[in-house]
């Protein structure tokens, strides 16, 4: 599969239809990387004209705003606006639900103005415009349960998108006891992420793993590369690694999509 | 003279408990707003027809209470009680005004009846409610209504005497009617026959046996009592959590439109950002004179709306039993943040009220009200927000304090300044050079 860099796309004369903006963890997390190529691979066998920023991409600055480094999160937001501008990118597609909420949300104030869609939005369009096809078969009789990122569920109201992905592949989801907009955290938000956890009883990911389990799923599906992490370790503490799996949206679909044929395909 | 003066005493005894009544809570509406004002200054005054929406919605409908249905239930019994009951209490202010009783009843007929006969079932309706949240309040069931933690002392005895005096005021309410009702049979002179008495009709035969001036000092005593109560408690509430009554409303009204996630623009940072971004730029006179503050250290720091949210609390706790830090026993919660917002504007307020309206005393409602460690334990999931029946924000508040424990203290616990650093540095929160970005493309 070949990756152009909007800068290349640029040296071509062209501009991507689709910015993909990966993300820190996108970029650099094992897991997370995973997500990006599943992406990667569907944004192409849609035939989105796709590109990524490369090198000139950083981080969206919204762990250091909710840490508190307004400073730090304004000079991330500005550098990043500048080069999103210059390349006059319109609309764009991310696996992070807290890039997604920061670029939608955030940036506007700052003079950065664009459609952007969290992956499961952007799939769920692909998939009913019939751009993506779906082989029923591959997780026929799997059971999944959802976990709803913070940053995509109550911080931007969006329940529907990621659950209308899932449905295309499996039949049902079975939902956890606190699910939509009473979903627990996975204990990874507000920069939680890069620090140990405040003194308690028990870490966040464990309570919100333990519920998971309770459903017993084949699959637990998150939408977000901290969820992943979180989730991806409290199913490690509990052992059950060999019993359930951790995955993005983006890699569910990417495994029960069939390649379309050269002769439909738009390129 | 005399006698008619006589005739009037009650008509005029009444007309000075309402005016002391109402113009106490007068006066106390303008501390609570001079309170609120000294938040910063933030305009809401946008959007009309969506907040009208949401007010109804959530304030007046009750949308978020019901969520929790045993609870929302009962709530809304007690809150239909309050409005609707009004009705009834304007009669009775009414009559306490021109010495009338029952004034409505020739006018509205039989409807009268329909309406004394359903605020009485109302005010049944009320007591059981009340009987209801005061055992789950001290039946021990539910976690967040126990009286320790963040209701330890003060909250508890404050839930527990807006609780007895709604069961007084009611029983008050249907006692009158009681003893009105057995006064109406007797064919007692003034005493018209009006109403229907559903719940008070079963009180009557207690006072079958009384005497006819025994009964009318019952019912007289009955009514003084609940219009009393009723002005005693109007002023009660701006001491006490059960303000949220009122400010509901215009809490709800002003709810933060914007997409939860969105965490709004530090203006003093972004001035500084652009200068520095800038070299030619001008730092503007205004600015040069004062050093500017980042994020909020106390009450002042925050805005209006940040305030008001903080006198809406009713202290339910749905937030915190939301909150993913608190259930795993982290020592945040964010009921806990609101209460301390409004117990530190309630000080400084009383302090300017004392030495003047600049007056700061050496407290903060950083450090001395809220701790870091509450602070540092919030993962910003919102969860308090969406669960809050009044749409209070506490997220908000978190991150105003901790911008001035990171932008003013330099504060941060040490992995977060780690991360600053990574990505002032590298782009990236961890330590990885940024010309490495996409090597995840080439990676198998």
């Amino acid at each position: 599969m070949q990756i152009k860099t909007v800068a290349e796309l640029a040296a071509e004369g062209k501009s991507p239809e689709v910015l993909f903006w990966v993300g820190c963890a996108g970029s650099f997390d094992d897991k997370a990387k995973k997500v990006s190529k599943a992406l990667a691979s569907l944004l192409t066998q849609a035939g989105i004209e796709w590109a990524i920023l490369g090198q000139e991409e950083s981080c969206s600055g919204d762990p250091a705003r909710r840490a508190g480094n307004e400073f730090l999160f304004q000079m991330m937001a500005l550098q990043n606006i500048q080069v999103l501008n210059g390349y006059n990118i319109r609309t764009i597609v991310t696996a992070c639900p807290h890039c997604f909420n920061t670029l939608k949300n955030e940036y506007p104030a700052l003079g950065g103005h664009y459609e952007v869609f969290h992956h499961s939005q952007f799939l769920q369009k692909l998939l009913d415009e019939g751009r993506i096809r779906i082989r029923e078969e591959v997780f026929k009789g799997k059971k999944v349960t959802f976990h709803d990122p913070c940053y995509l569920g109550r911080a931007n109201g969006e329940y529907l998108a990621p659950r209308a992905v899932i449905r295309k592949v499996f039949q049902n989801i079975e939902e956890m006891e606190r699910h939509g907009q009473r979903a627990l955290c996975c204990g990874a938000g507000g920069a939680q992420m890069f620090k140990e956890a405040e003194k308690g009883l028990k870490e966040v990911n464990i309570e919100r793993t333990e519920e998971a389990l309770r459903v017993h799923p084949d699959i637990l599906a998150v939408g977000c590369p901290f969820c992943k992490t979180m989730l991806s370790d409290g199913v490690k503490h509990f052992e059950k690694e060999e019993h359930i799996r951790v995955a993005d949206l983006a890699e569910i679909l990417a495994e029960a999509a069939a390649p379309i044929p050269e002769s439909e395909s738009k390129n | 003279m005399y006698p008619a003066t006589m005739k009037y005493l009650p008509n005029i005894l009444f007309l000075m408990c309402f005016l002391a009544g109402s113009g106490y809570f007068a006066w106390q509406m303008r501390r609570i707003i001079r309170n609120i004002r000294m938040g910063r200054p933030l305009n809401l005054n946008n959007r009309l027809p969506e907040r009208l929406k949401i007010m109804a919605l959530v304030a007046l409908g009750q949308s978020k209470m019901v969520r929790r249905p045993l609870a929302g239930v009962m709530h809304v019994i007690i809150y239909l009680g309050f409005i609707i009951i009004n009705i009834e209490v304007l009669e009775i202010v009414l009559d306490g005004l021109l010495g009338s009783h029952r004034l409505f009843a020739p006018y509205l007929g039989r409807l009268y009846d329909v309406l004394i006969g359903s605020f009485e079932i109302l005010a049944a309706g009320v007591i059981v409610a009340c009987l209801v949240f005061l055992i789950r309040r001290y039946g021990g069931q539910v976690q967040r209504l126990k009286p320790t933690g963040d209701l330890k002392g003060w909250p508890s005895r404050d839930a527990v005497i807006i609780l007895a005096t709604e069961i007084i005021l009611m029983t008050l309410f249907l006692t009158m009617n009681a003893a009105d009702g057995v006064l109406q049979t007797r064919g007692v002179d003034h005493y018209i026959r009006a109403g229907a008495f559903p719940v008070s009709a079963g009180l009557q035969p207690l006072f079958a046996g009384w005497s006819e001036a025994g009964l009318v000092f019952l019912e007289r005593f009955c009514w003084w009592g609940h219009i009393l109560g009723i002005l005693a408690f109007l002023n009660y509430l701006p001491h006490s959590k059960h303000f949220h009554i009122i400010l509901a409303f215009p809490n709800t009204f002003y709810s933060k439109l914007e997409p939860k996630g969105q965490l709004p623009l530090d203006e003093n940072v972004l001035k500084e950002v652009r200068m520095m971004l800038d070299p030619q730029a001008q730092p503007d006179s205004a600015s040069s004179d004062t050093m500017p503050s980042f994020g909020a250290k106390d009450v002042t720091d925050l805005t209006w709306k940040q305030l008001l949210d903080a006198y809406s609390c009713t202290e339910c706790g749905r937030c915190t039993s939301e909150c993913p830090a608190n259930l795993t026993g982290k020592l945040l919660s964010p009921r806990k943040i609101m209460m301390s917002v409004r117990d530190r504007m309630e000080e400084l307020g009383r302090l300017r009220e004392k030495h003047g309206p600049h007056y700061t005393d050496n407290k903060k409602l950083l450090g001395d009200y809220i701790t870091p460690e509450e602070l540092w334990a919030c993962t910003t999931c919102n969860a308090c927000a969406e669960a809050c029946p009044v749409n209070i924000d506490p997220v908000s508040v978190i991150v105003d304090l901790r911008r001035s424990l990171v932008m003013e203290s330099s504060a941060a616990p040490a992995a977060l300044n780690a991360m600053f650093s990574n990505v002032e540095n590298n782009g990236a929160p961890w330590q990885f050079s940024p010309a490495d970005r996409a090597n995840w493309i080439y990676e198998s």
